[in-house]
């Protein structure tokens, strides 16, 4: 793609589930039809977060008998929650 | 042929078999959807190969398939300039806005199903494309930072891929990979569909619950889904991790390769998510080091 004020060549990033052309020359930004909503939700929801009181860890989760998680795996109870609309959302639809 | 000339290409493919002129969709960067109507025209990345595409097109158009994958408008590879185009209903992807809504189960069961078509009931179709991105993905990384060492490090740790009998698989699913169309959800996109190791399928889901980013819950809820439809990937009951293991810590390393280039290309420091994952290449290296130490002589 070209960057349509300076026909730079534009180069595209994924940010936290967010898609951004930038220009590499005049390293102007374009987002595609939806984006500045889901920043403009993304901005509200992490000035709750920060504001309110941490969410309470999740309960402990028993596998079933048998098979529970690798031995390799997260120690805790992992880090779910807090960052649900960050980059592991884009991750969670990404190749 | 320049992007324009490719757009114009493109739409008029759209007109051809939509009706309309198309829109640019938002997908990879080396991928171009265009949705024309009731169709998309995808053009693939550069550098896919013609003929191992002809022959994916081939399998995917089986009735085998139906209602498993999203059977393309025409079986036909169109070639624009060097680009490689194919044709498809348009269907409506997962809403990437609403992750708590996402088909966990329907995935599951759509790869159950996938995997219990007998590869040789298709035309033939080569080694899937998933397990060979790892090293590829690995290969672009730089060796100066210490989460480059570390996933570098951790791709070392792993056995080599054993040529073992597989089946027919996905290649690369995520929850990107499927749309209702027009009301069924449908598993999309045939670039890496070949025979492997079927557990590579879920390998996605099992590293993400392994890193501690997906939820216990939800984890179980696909990988029940998945054997209670019949999913061969893993055993019926008992440990899914010995099916699993290897699989899933070759996809946490692709995928801390991956975090670790964006963010080295983009000159910022890891997100939390992207340090969880080097986390979890650094806890592949404890294990596999504890596990299969051999004394040197």
């Amino acid at each position: 793609m070209q960057c349509p004020k300076c026909r730079g060549a534009m180069r595209t990033y994924e940010r936290n589930g967010v898609h951004i052309d930038q220009c590499e020359s005049c390293r102007g930004i374009f987002l595609d039809y939806g984006e500045l909503e889901t920043l403009t939700r993304m901005e509200s929801q992490w000035s709750q977060q920060s504001h309110a009181a941490p969410p309470p860890p999740p309960p402990p989760v028993h596998g079933a008998p048998g098979y529970g998680a690798p031995a390799w795996g997260a120690p805790h109870h992992g880090h779910y929650g807090h960052h649900r609309q960050r980059s592991w959302v884009g991750m969670l639809f990404s190749t | 042929m320049d992007s324009d000339d490719l757009i114009d290409t493109l739409r008029r493919i759209g007109i051809e078999y939509g009706g309309v002129a198309g829109t640019v969709l938002p997908t990879r960067p080396d991928v171009i959807i265009m949705r024309a109507g009731s169709v998309v025209v995808k053009a693939h990345a550069p550098g896919a190969e013609r003929e191992p595409l002809v022959e994916r097109m081939r399998a995917t158009a089986h009735p085998a398939l139906r209602q498993i994958m999203l059977q393309p408008v025409t079986e036909e590879v169109i070639t624009a300039g060097d680009r490689l185009v194919t044709v498809w209903p348009a269907g409506t992807p997962v809403n990437p806005a609403d992750p708590d809504a996402a088909p966990w189960e329907a995935a599951a069961r759509l790869l159950a199903r996938l995997h219990a078509v007998p590869a040789r009931t298709l035309p033939p179709l080569r080694e899937a494309g998933g397990p060979g991105r790892v090293a590829t993905t690995v290969a672009r990384l730089g060796d100066r930072s210490a989460a480059e060492l570390a996933v570098r490090r951790a791709f070392s740790c792993l056995p080599s891929p054993s040529a073992g009998p597989g089946g027919l698989t996905h290649g690369d699913w995520h929850m990107g990979q499927m749309v209702r169309a027009p009301d069924e959800w449908i598993l999309i996109d045939n670039d890496d569909l070949g025979v492997g190791d079927q557990a590579w399928d879920l390998s996605r889901p099992a590293a993400w619950f392994a890193a501690g980013l997906l939820e216990p819950q939800v984890w179980h809820r696909f990988l029940d889904a998945y054997r209670a439809a019949g999913g061969t990937a893993v055993p019926p009951d008992g440990d899914p991790w010995e099916r699993l293991e290897i699989p899933a810590q070759a996809m946490t390393i692709q995928l801390a390769a991956a975090a670790v280039s964006t963010a080295g290309r983009a000159g910022r420091p890891l997100d939390e998510v992207e340090e969880i994952l080097v986390e979890a290449c650094l806890r592949i290296i404890r294990h596999r080091s504890a596990c299969h130490a051999v004394p040197t002589q």
